[in-house]
Parts: structure tokens; sequence; C-alpha cells
């Protein structure tokens, strides 16, 4: 069902879990729909994504997209990651389950979530909440803890 | 690598005796049994011997009471379409449950296309469904109860005695799908006031492709498929004679020991529940603590999805399953694991495990060496969880 390539960044994820001095994160996602992907970016002052990490709550693909796109973002410019989509994503996994690709947008939407919030920060505006609409009818459950602290 | 296989409930392993049974079906005798001559006279005799397992294992009255079909699914859809069909006269409602198989549930949802009212009974916190429910919601109308014996995701198992003895008093016909059950704990039709029954070869270590209907004497279920005159009417179609012979073999095997078998695997089931809860926090016994298959372990594990847990387990060898979304091939958690009031968060991080009549307490050790790793890996890339 999934590519070799999928299983490997599910098996071994590339930059998984939080970035110590992160300027931008994002979540998105709904639990009650299975899948969370939460992005931690530290963007240098010359707007360069010099360190990326994730965190993800969902099956196989949830996991190996979000890896993949921390991979293709890091070292990049802002300007570079917002060029992101998730066909890149889909097209570097080789291929992706049809029932699997809303993953892939998932995984380009955490990305510009967190650079939304690191120009937010940077603004000093309100951070706003980042989760996309999963298509169900209910509110969002989850907190934004992570991102209040560090704001 | 280490292979365990927990996945019973979704298929189990073809037994050496039953293949042994069914080559020369497969071989030699290849005679078609509704032929007059030699050949099919010999294949006829192996289905008929068969027909004889079935009911002797069930406690049927007579060996004609037994229909074979080519799996669980015809069992059902032959049930619901053929009594709704055939006693629509006497009325237009049938009654089930929230928890059903999708071959029961989905064919309601086509009688309730053709006019017809089903009633869904909800269910406990565990999936049961009470003999009292039954009997309020039974109406004049009412022409069929079905409700499954045991339930295939949460194993669950139903009062079928007391649902059959409501039903009995009542007048209404009560099917039951034994899919899960049949094979692995003790049943009686005739002790269980149980009017239909299905059950499929596959689950009790038989091959795949081939089923049974059980319906009492003086109950007429239309044939869902016509054409030949085989099964005396009731299921056109040349026999699968080695399936059956199978069938036949499987049923017999299982149900010979089925006190000893059932106690064995109830002391691994209970030792990987209790194993599963010691030694990771943050988990919920799905169906009943005690009413429940003998096979059947089902575990929502907090903060992770059901998908990755199985891949994760697959990497490392043990087979298992999920109600989770991403396995169910819809946006939503397991129409069960919802039943029982499960929140959808909770509902995508299930995780079932069903043991065989091969499993060994050695498999049973290393899941239980190897599920508290996996599940501390993917909790920690989770976003959910703050341990």
């Amino acid at each position: 069902m999934y590519t070799e390539k999928v299983m490997d960044h599910f098996s071994n994820p590339r930059n998984m879990g939080e970035v110590e001095g992160a300027n931008g994160v994002g979540m998105v996602g709904n639990a009650k729909c299975g899948d969370i992907m939460q992005m931690f970016l530290k963007i240098s002052d010359d707007g360069i994504i010099e360190d990326v990490g994730f965190k993800t709550f969902g099956c196989g693909a949830a996991v190996a997209t979000s890896s993949m796109a921390t991979e293709l973002i890091k070292g990049k410019s802002i300007d570079e990651a917002l060029t992101l989509t998730n066909s890149a994503v889909v097209e570097a996994l080789e291929g992706l389950p049809p029932a699997k690709l809303h993953c892939s947008v998932l995984a380009e939407e955490a990305v510009k979530a967190a650079i939304e919030n690191y120009y937010a920060r940077k603004e000093g505006r309100d951070v706003e909440c980042t989760c996309a609409d999963c298509g169900h009818d209910h509110e969002h459950e989850h907190g934004h803890d992570d991102e209040s602290e560090e704001a | 690598m280490k292979r365990v296989y927990m996945d019973n409930a979704a298929t189990t392993a073809l037994k050496k005796e039953v293949l042994d049974a069914m080559m020369p079906y497969l071989t030699d005798i290849y005679g078609n049994p509704s032929s007059l001559h030699t050949f099919g006279q010999e294949a006829h005799k192996a289905v008929e011997n068969a027909r004889h397992q079935v009911a002797k294992a069930l406690n049927a009255a007579d060996d004609r009471e037994i229909i074979f079909t080519g799996c669980g699914t015809e069992s059902d859809n032959m049930v619901l379409l053929g009594i709704a069909q055939r006693y629509a006269k006497k009325g237009k409602h049938i009654i089930t449950s929230a928890v059903e198989h999708h071959a029961v549930l989905y064919t309601c949802e086509r009688l309730e296309k053709m006019g017809y009212e089903v009633t869904y009974l909800p269910v406990d916190e565990y999936g049961m469904v009470t003999a009292a429910q039954v009997s309020e919601a039974i109406r004049p109308d009412t022409i069929l109860v079905s409700i499954m014996f045991g339930n295939n995701e949460v194993g669950t198992v139903m009062p079928i005695k007391r649902i059959g003895e409501v039903c009995r008093e009542k007048g209404v016909f009560f099917h039951t799908d034994a899919v899960q059950a049949v094979g692995h704990v003790h049943i009686d039709v005739q002790d269980m006031n149980i009017d239909l029954l299905s059950l499929s070869a596959h689950k009790f270590h038989g091959p795949k492709g081939v089923g049974a209907l059980y319906v009492k004497k003086g109950i007429v279920v239309p044939a869902l498929l016509t054409g030949g005159a085989q099964e005396r009417n009731k299921r056109a179609g040349t026999e699968n004679v080695a399936g059956i012979v199978g069938l036949g073999k499987a049923i017999e095997l299982a149900c010979s020991d089925i006190d000893e078998s059932s106690a064995r695997m109830t002391h691994l089931r209970d030792k990987l529940m209790t194993g599963i809860a010691g030694s990771i926090p943050e988990v919920k016994l799905n169906g009943h603590p005690t009413e429940r298959l003998p096979g059947n372990v089902n575990f929502s594990i907090k903060y992770i999805e059901g998908e990755s847990i199985l891949l994760m387990l697959d990497i490392n060898g043990i087979a298992a399953s999920s109600g989770s979304a991403c396995t169910s091939g819809s946006l939503d958690p397991s129409h069960v694991l919802l039943a029982m009031g499960l929140p959808h968060e909770i509902a995508h991080g299930s995780l079932r495990l069903t043991l065989g009549d091969d499993t060994t307490e050695e498999e049973v050790d290393y899941v239980l060496e190897v599920l508290p790793k996996v599940v501390e890996r993917l909790r920690k890339m989770s976003p959910l969880y703050k341990g």
C-alpha cells in the first residue's frame, strides 16, 4: 500500500520533535479526524529556515509527509518554503494512496501555518488559530499552550 | 524475523487436517454433486456428510436445516432480504443493533430504501444489547430480530439465549450473525432459541469462500441466487464441494474440544489484557471485561493513531488490526466504538489483537514486549502527548 520511501520516513522520521528556540510554530488538523501536525521552525534574521521539527498524531502517511516536508524546507528561505506544495511532498515520497493525499495537504498547511505564526510574532500580532477545517462539524478541542507560552 | 499473527478475527490459518480432508475433492473426486453418476454421487455424499457435521456442531434438529453459502455475508444477506420479502405481509419492521457487521447493517439500509423500517438498538459502554431492549422494541409488525452473537471488533458476547427467549415468546424470528462465535464458544441453536444463524468457515481454521446458514424447520427463506436446484432450491449454483468438506471438518474439529480450547485461549487473552493494562499507561479496554470472545483483545491507546500502531507492529512482525478511520477507509473511525460512546479521538487509537487455536504463550509474551516500546515511540512523536 505504501512506497518504500513512505515506509522509510515513517520508520525513521527526519527532524522529529520540538525545536529549541523555535520562532514559528503551527498546528493543523484535528484529533477528531485522526490527524494533527505540529511544525516548529527556527528562522534566522535573514529569513533562512535554520532548523525545523515536527510532531504528528496520525497514520503512516501523516508521519511520512510531515517528515518529508521538514526535509524539503530545511535550509531554505521563507520564500522558497512558501512555494512548497502538497504534490511536491507526494512526489518526493514516490507516491501516496489516493485516500492518503489529504495528509500531504496537511503537511503543506502545517509549514504555512508555522511561517504565518513566525510573521505574526514578528509583527506582534495576536497569534491566530491555525487549525485546518477537516469538514467535520465540531469544536476545536486542542489548546495552543505551546504558542502562547513562547509568544 | 519473528512473525506473530494476532488477527484471527480477520481470518484464521487453514488447519492441516482440514486441508487433508479437502484434498481429494480438489483432485480425484471432481464430480458435480447434482450428477446422477458415481462421480457425482461421491461428491454429493461428501456434501451431505459436511451438512451433518455442521448440524451436529450447532445441535440442529435436522441436517436439512443447514444451507451452504459462499460466505458469512451471503448468509446475512439471505436472511435479511429473504425474510423481509417472504413475511412482508405480516409487517415491515426489523430490529437489529448499532454494532452489527456491515453485512447486516448495509443490508438493513438497503431494506430501508425498499420501504422497510429498521430499529437499530443502541448499546451500552461495553457494546452490549439486553433482552429487555429487544422486548421493548418488538411491535406487532416486527418480522425479524437480528443480533450478532459475538462482536467482531470488541469481542462482546450478547445475551443470545435470553434474546432468543424474548423473540420466541413474542413470535418473532430471531437471527444471529455468529460468524465470530462459531467454533469458539458453545452454541446450541435449540437450547438458545435461535431460528436463523450465519457462520463462515475461515473464522475457525476452515477455508475461505464458504459459509452456511442455519434455518429452523418451518421458516421459509427464499433463495437469493436462482438457477439450479442445489441446496434444495435454496441456493442455486454448483456447490463448492472441497470448501464445504473443509467447513464440515473444521467445525467438527473446533467443536470437538471447544471447552479446552476456549479455556486455553481465554487464559492467553487475559494474560494479554492484564499485561497491556499493566505496562502501558492511559489505555482503555474496549468491550466487556468478561462476557467476551475467548480470542479478542481490544484497547484504545490514547494520544496515538491506530494505523501507525499497526505499521509499527508490522515492522516488528506482529499482525494486528484497528478501528481507526485510516484503516476503515472512511473519515470516521469504527461504528462499533462510536456506538459504545467513545469519542472520535479515542476511537482512532484502537488496537485489536485476536488470538487463534495456534497462538502460543511465547507469542503473547513477544507482543507484551514489543507493544509498550511501539506505543512509547509513537507517543514521543505525538503533539497530544505531554507525558
